[in-house]
């Protein structure tokens, strides 16, 4: 019984430390560009979010597992 | 304190389970239709209060896929489901954070059965979108290309790399449904618990940064799964490069 709540921190634990690092390279990246170039603040800000959103949803699907293990 | 994943069924009408997700889902139609009833009533050509938010909201979205999509007339074949997607979660992830919901309800085994819940904290209600989506994907990609030009993208048997990449296309196109679905769903979802167990810690004050950060959340969640659509609706409709 124990060992299922180690392993539900685990599944959501792992997945917050890669999207965490995926994430913060991609808004190092984003404000790096804008940056070098600052007209394009507009267009690199809705990519940045569009990738944020692609790579969070890997924690998030992690998140959902672990409320389905919790039950 | 008690978690359901799954959303409780409050009452039945002629045997048809009616559960509070879907109550909420009505209540939100109803407040966009009648908001838009009352927006478009007396159509001005200088708009003025409830026309003039509108005309921003609406204008803003499409100059906002526009940018994503590069063309005009292909953006404005898609905008009425997009924009329909857009406000629709946009209400029901805001909803969920009004005083009541998930609080108000009645005790079964133990248990509370909330009267309220937000439309898109349950599974069904994000899965029927992502269908929604992944299908108009489809048949956009289909009435852009043609059948079996578009075809050729799944199933190809010019090379043995061809085939492998066509079946991971295929694999692709059922794990966007996946996707779509668990992404806004788990958003909101932990959004909503996480609310609950900041309140239930810290009854004042604490829970308001959440509040807005929830509030920042539900309107990106919306905003993307919108963005997304009109993004591989557009991978779709592109011819392939070779």
């Amino acid at each position: 019984m124990e060992l299922k709540f180690v392993g539900i921190g685990l599944a959501i634990g792992l997945a917050s430390i890669a999207a965490g690092l995926g994430i913060g390279k991609i808004v190092t990246q984003a404000i790096e560009s804008t940056g070098r170039n600052p007209e394009a603040h507009g267009k690199i800000f809705n990519m940045m979010i569009l990738g944020a959103a692609l790579t969070e949803a890997l924690a998030i699907y992690a998140l959902v597992l672990s409320f389905m293990m919790l039950k | 304190m008690h978690v359901s994943v799954a959303a409780e069924q409050i009452f039945s009408v002629f045997g048809i389970p009616v559960s509070n997700t879907m109550l909420t889902a009505w209540v939100a139609i109803f407040l966009l239709a009648i908001s838009s009833y009352f927006a478009t009533r007396h159509m001005r050509k200088i708009p003025s209060g409830i026309q003039n938010f509108y005309e921003w909201a609406i204008e803003s979205l499409l100059g906002l896929m526009e940018g994503f999509m590069g063309d005009r007339k292909q953006t404005l074949k898609i905008f009425p489901l997009a924009a329909t997607f857009f406000f629709f979660i946009l209400v029901s992830n805001w909803m969920g954070l009004l005083p009541g919901f998930g609080s108000i309800g009645l005790f079964e085994e133990g248990n509370l059965i909330p009267f309220f819940r937000s439309a898109t904290a349950d599974l069904n209600t994000t899965l029927a979108f992502a269908m929604i989506s992944v299908i108009i994907i489809q048949i956009s990609g289909v009435m852009a290309l043609g059948f079996f030009h578009y075809g050729k993208k799944f199933i190809n048997f010019s090379s043995p790399i061809n085939f492998f990449v066509g079946l991971l296309e295929l694999i692709s196109e059922f794990a966007k449904i996946i996707s779509f679905s668990f992404r806004l769903f788990g958003s909101v979802f932990a959004g909503e618990v996480l609310l609950t167990i900041i309140t239930g810690l810290v009854p004042y004050v604490v829970p308001l940064p959440f509040l807005g950060l929830e509030l920042f959340f539900g309107g990106i969640q919306a905003l993307v799964f919108v963005l997304l659509t009109v993004v591989f609706i557009k991978i779709a409709t592109t011819e392939m490069a070779h």
